[in-house]
C-alpha cells in the first residue's frame, strides 16, 4: 500500500520554492498500462496527478473525457477497482481522484474516504457537489484524512468565492472557462480574470483547468495562477493509442514551458 | 403536508437538492428567486393563465369513458391533456418557463426531449415569445419520433441529435446541461419534467398543477361532489403525475403512478444522484447509471423526480409498472372503445387500470381519474410498425 503524499502541503512547498505546478490527468483503468502513465507523469515533472474514476454520465466533461470514460468502463474499470490499483502506484507525488457524486454516494461517504486513504490517495474532486451539498461528504473526508478540492467558476460571485476558498483543501481548482472540459484553440479571457480573483482571495495553491491544451497555454495561465491541470489534450492522445512514454513526453513539454517562466 | 414547498435546500424529505457544477449554481439561484417572485405576482399569474386559456386551450375537459367503464367495471374519467395546443401537458410548463425566461432577460432557451413532446412545446413557446431555441434529443428518439423532429424544425428550433451513451432522454439531458454550462449567462434551461436541481422539481410541478386543480373541480362535477377513489398517471420524470397529484394530494383519493417496466426507478431503483438531484435511480453496484428500456421515448429514463421518491417513501402515492405489450393493448383498447388514440406514455397508466380493474388493487365500482397526458399522433408510425 502507498503512503499518502499530502496534497496541499506538497503543492504549497513546491510553489513556495518558486515552482509552477503541473497536474496532468489520466482516466483510471483506460488501457492496461494506465498505472505506468501515472509513473511517466511523475517522472516527467508532475507535481500531483489527477485520476478520473469513470462515471456513466459525466455532465461537466466534453467529448474527449466522455470517450475516455466510456472506453474505461467498457474495459471493465470500476471506481473501487481503480482506487485499489492506486494502492500500488507508489509514485512519490500526491494523487487526487476526480469523480461524480453518485459514485461517492453509492459507495458510502466513509467507506469511499477510507478506500482513498488506504490506497494512498490524498484528495478528491467531485464537480457536482457544490457548497450547498458538501457537508456530509466533507465531514467523512475530513475525518478520513482526505482533502476535498473545490471548484471555482468565472461566474462564482465574490462572497461565494470567499466561502469556497475557505473550505477547499489541497488547492482551489479554477474552472477557467464557462463550458465543459476539452481542448480549445486559445486560453479563454475568463481564465486570467478568475486566476487573479482567486490569487487575491486565498493563499492556497490556485490551479486552473479547462481548456489548458498546450505548453504555450500552460505558460500563459501560470503567469497568473500557481499552476495548471491538463486533461483532454493528454486523453485525446491516449485514445489515439499513446502509451506512457509518449504521454510522459507531452508532460515533459508542459513542464519545460512552466519552468521557463 | 405533502406537495407544498420544498425545504430551503430544495429537498422533499430525503430527496431533491442541488447537485450542480459550480458554474450552474448562480443560474439556479437566480431562477429560484425569479420563480418565487413571479409565482407570487398577480401580473405574472394572470399572463400565464391567460396564455394557457387563449393559446393553449385550457381548461381541458374531463371525459367520462362510458364504453370502457362498462367493459372494465370501474368508472374511468380522463383528464384530456391530449387536447391542448401541441398535444400534451408539456405546454403548461413551457409557457411558464418561457415567461420566466423573458422576465430574467435571457434570449435563448435550451431543452432536452425524449418523445419530442417537450421539445415541440418548447419550440412552440419560443416561437411565440421570440426566443432562440436549441433542443437536444437522443439519436434513438430522433428516429422513432421523426415527426416531432420535423415539427420542432418547422417551429424554428435547432435540433441536435445526441449520439452518446444510450442515445435517449438521459443523454439528451447530459448534452443540454453541457450546452447550458457554456451559455448560462444568456440561456435558460427549460427542463421538461419535475426533475433536475432545485428549483426545477418544485417549479415544474407548480406549472403543471393546473392539470390537477382543474381535474379536481371537473371530477367533482361528474361525480356528484365526490373526489375519485383513484387518481392515476404515468411517470417517467413524472411531470404530469406531479401536476395531477398536486390537485388531489389533500383529498382521500389514492394516488397511483405508473412507471414503464423497463425504467421503473421507484419500483426497481435505489437512491442516487444524477442530473442535479437525489432520487431513486436505476444504477449498478458502483453507482453507474443504467439504461432504461421502454417502448415509450417519453418514459425511457432511469431516474424519477425527487418529489415522487418522497411521496413513495411517505406512502402517499403508490408506484406500479406496466410492460410494453400491455401498453400496446391499452392503446388499442382506448382507441377502439372511446375513439381516443393516446400517446404511449399515458397508455401505461391505462394499462395498469385495465390490469388492476376488478382486483383488490382497483376494486369493481371504483371511480378512477386518469390523466391522458398526450395524444397518440406522434406514435402512430412506431405503433404501426410494432403491430405489423
Amino acid at each position: 500500500m502507498s503512503e499518502v503524499v499530502p496534497l496541499e502541503a506538497t503543492l504549497r512547498q513546491r510553489r513556495d520554492g518558486g515552482r509552477k505546478l503541473l497536474v496532468p490527468y489520466v482516466t483510471g483503468g483506460l488501457g492496461a498500462d494506465w498505472l505506468d502513465v501515472i509513473r511517466a507523469y511523475a517522472d516527467a515533472g508532475a507535481d500531483a496527478v489527477e485520476v478520473g474514476l469513470a462515471f456513466s454520465d459525466p455532465v461537466m466533461d466534453g467529448p474527449t473525457i466522455q470517450a475516455a470514460s466510456q472506453r474505461a468502463l467498457e474495459q471493465g474499470a470500476t471506481p473501487s477497482g481503480v482506487v485499489a490499483a492506486l494502492g500500488s502506484a507508489d509514485v512519490g507525488v500526491p494523487l487526487v481522484v476526480m469523480t461524480y457524486y453518485n459514485v461517492v454516494f453509492r459507495s458510502g461517504h466513509r467507506r469511499f474516504a477510507a478506500a482513498l486513504r488506504d490506497n494512498g490517495v490524498a484528495g478528491a474532486i467531485v464537480p457536482d457537489l457544490p457548497l450547498e451539498e458538501l457537508d456530509d461528504w466533507d465531514r467523512a473526508a475530513t475525518d478520513g484524512g482526505v482533502e476535498t478540492v473545490l471548484l471555482a467558476s468565472p461566474v462564482t460571485p465574490d462572497d461565494r468565492l470567499a466561502r469556497l476558498v475557505e473550505r477547499t483543501r489541497g488547492f482551489v481548482y479554477g474552472v477557467g472557462l464557462m463550458g465543459v472540459t476539452g481542448e480549445r484553440e486559445r486560453v479563454a479571457a475568463s481564465t486570467s480574470i478568475l486566476a487573479k480573483r482567486l490569487k487575491a482571495a486565498t493563499d492556497k495553491p490556485v490551479i486552473i483547468g479547462f481548456g489548458v491544451s498546450t505548453p504555450a497555454h500552460a505558460a500563459e495561465v501560470a503567469t497568473e495562477a500557481d499552476g495548471v491541470i491538463v486533461a483532454s489534450a493528454l486523453m485525446r492522445k491516449r485514445l489515439d493509442g499513446a502509451g506512457p512514454q509518449e504521454l510522459g513526453a507531452v508532460v515533459a513539454g508542459l513542464r519545460a514551458a512552466l519552468d521557463a517562466l | 403536508m405533502a406537495m407544498r414547498l420544498p425545504d430551503p435546500g430544495g429537498r422533499f424529505g430525503d430527496f431533491g437538492g442541488q447537485y450542480l457544477p459550480e458554474s450552474l449554481v448562480p443560474a439556479c439561484q437566480e431562477l429560484e428567486a425569479a420563480f418565487r417572485l413571479a409565482w407570487a405576482d398577480p401580473g405574472f399569474l394572470g399572463e400565464y393563465h391567460s396564455i394557457l386559456r387563449d393559446y393553449a386551450g385550457r381548461p381541458t375537459p374531463v371525459t367520462e369513458c362510458h364504453n370502457l367503464s362498462q367493459q372494465l367495471g370501474v368508472r374511468v374519467l380522463l383528464k384530456r391533456e391530449d387536447l391542448t395546443h401541441t398535444g400534451s401537458h408539456k405546454i403548461n410548463n413551457v409557457i411558464g418557463q418561457a415567461l420566466l425566461t423573458r422576465r430574467m432577460g435571457k434570449r435563448q432557451v435550451v431543452a432536452e426531449t425524449g418523445a419530442g413532446q417537450h421539445g415541440v412545446a418548447t419550440a412552440t413557446a419560443c416561437a411565440l415569445f421570440g426566443l432562440e431555441c436549441v433542443v437536444y434529443m437522443g439519436e434513438v428518439d430522433v428516429e422513432r419520433q421523426a415527426l416531432n423532429v420535423f415539427r420542432m424544425k418547422l417551429l424554428g428550433a435547432e435540433v441536435h441529435p445526441v449520439s452518446s451513451g444510450s442515445r435517449t432522454l438521459k443523454d439528451a439531458i447530459n448534452e443540454a446541461m453541457r450546452h447550458w454550462v457554456a451559455t448560462v449567462e444568456s440561456t435558460h434551461y427549460c427542463l421538461g419534467s419535475v426533475m433536475g436541481p432545485h428549483p426545477y422539481p418544485w417549479m415544474v410541478r407548480e406549472f403543471q398543477r393546473v392539470v390537477g386543480d382543474e381535474a379536481r373541480e371537473q371530477a367533482r362535477a361528474v361525480l356528484g361532489g365526490s373526489d375519485p377513489d383513484y387518481v392515476v398517471a404515468c411517470v417517467g420524470g413524472g411531470s404530469n403525475a406531479a401536476g395531477t397529484f398536486a390537485g388531489f394530494v389533500d383529498t382521500d383519493a389514492r394516488l397511483v403512478g405508473v412507471e414503464p417496466a423497463g425504467g421503473a426507478a421507484i419500483g426497481k431503483g435505489i437512491p442516487g444522484v444524477v442530473h442535479g438531484s437525489k432520487s431513486f435511480l436505476l444504477q449498478d453496484e458502483h453507482g453507474q447509471v443504467l439504461e432504461a428500456h421502454s417502448i415509450s421515448a417519453g418514459l425511457d429514463y432511469p431516474g424519477v423526480g425527487p418529489e415522487h421518491a418522497h411521496l413513495a417513501s411517505l406512502g402517499r402515492a403508490r408506484y406500479v409498472a406496466a410492460g410494453d405489450a400491455e401498453v400496446l393493448e391499452a392503446l388499442q383498447l382506448l382507441s377502439r372503445s372511446e375513439g381516443i388514440i393516446p400517446a404511449l406514455e399515458p397508455a401505461h397508466a391505462l394499462a395498469w387500470i385495465v390490469r388492476a380493474a376488478g382486483s383488490d388493487e382497483l376494486p369493481e365500482g371504483s371511480t378512477v381519474l386518469m390523466t391522458l397526458s398526450g395524444r397518440g399522433d406522434k406514435d402512430a408510425q412506431q405503433v404501426m410498425e410494432l403491430l405489423g
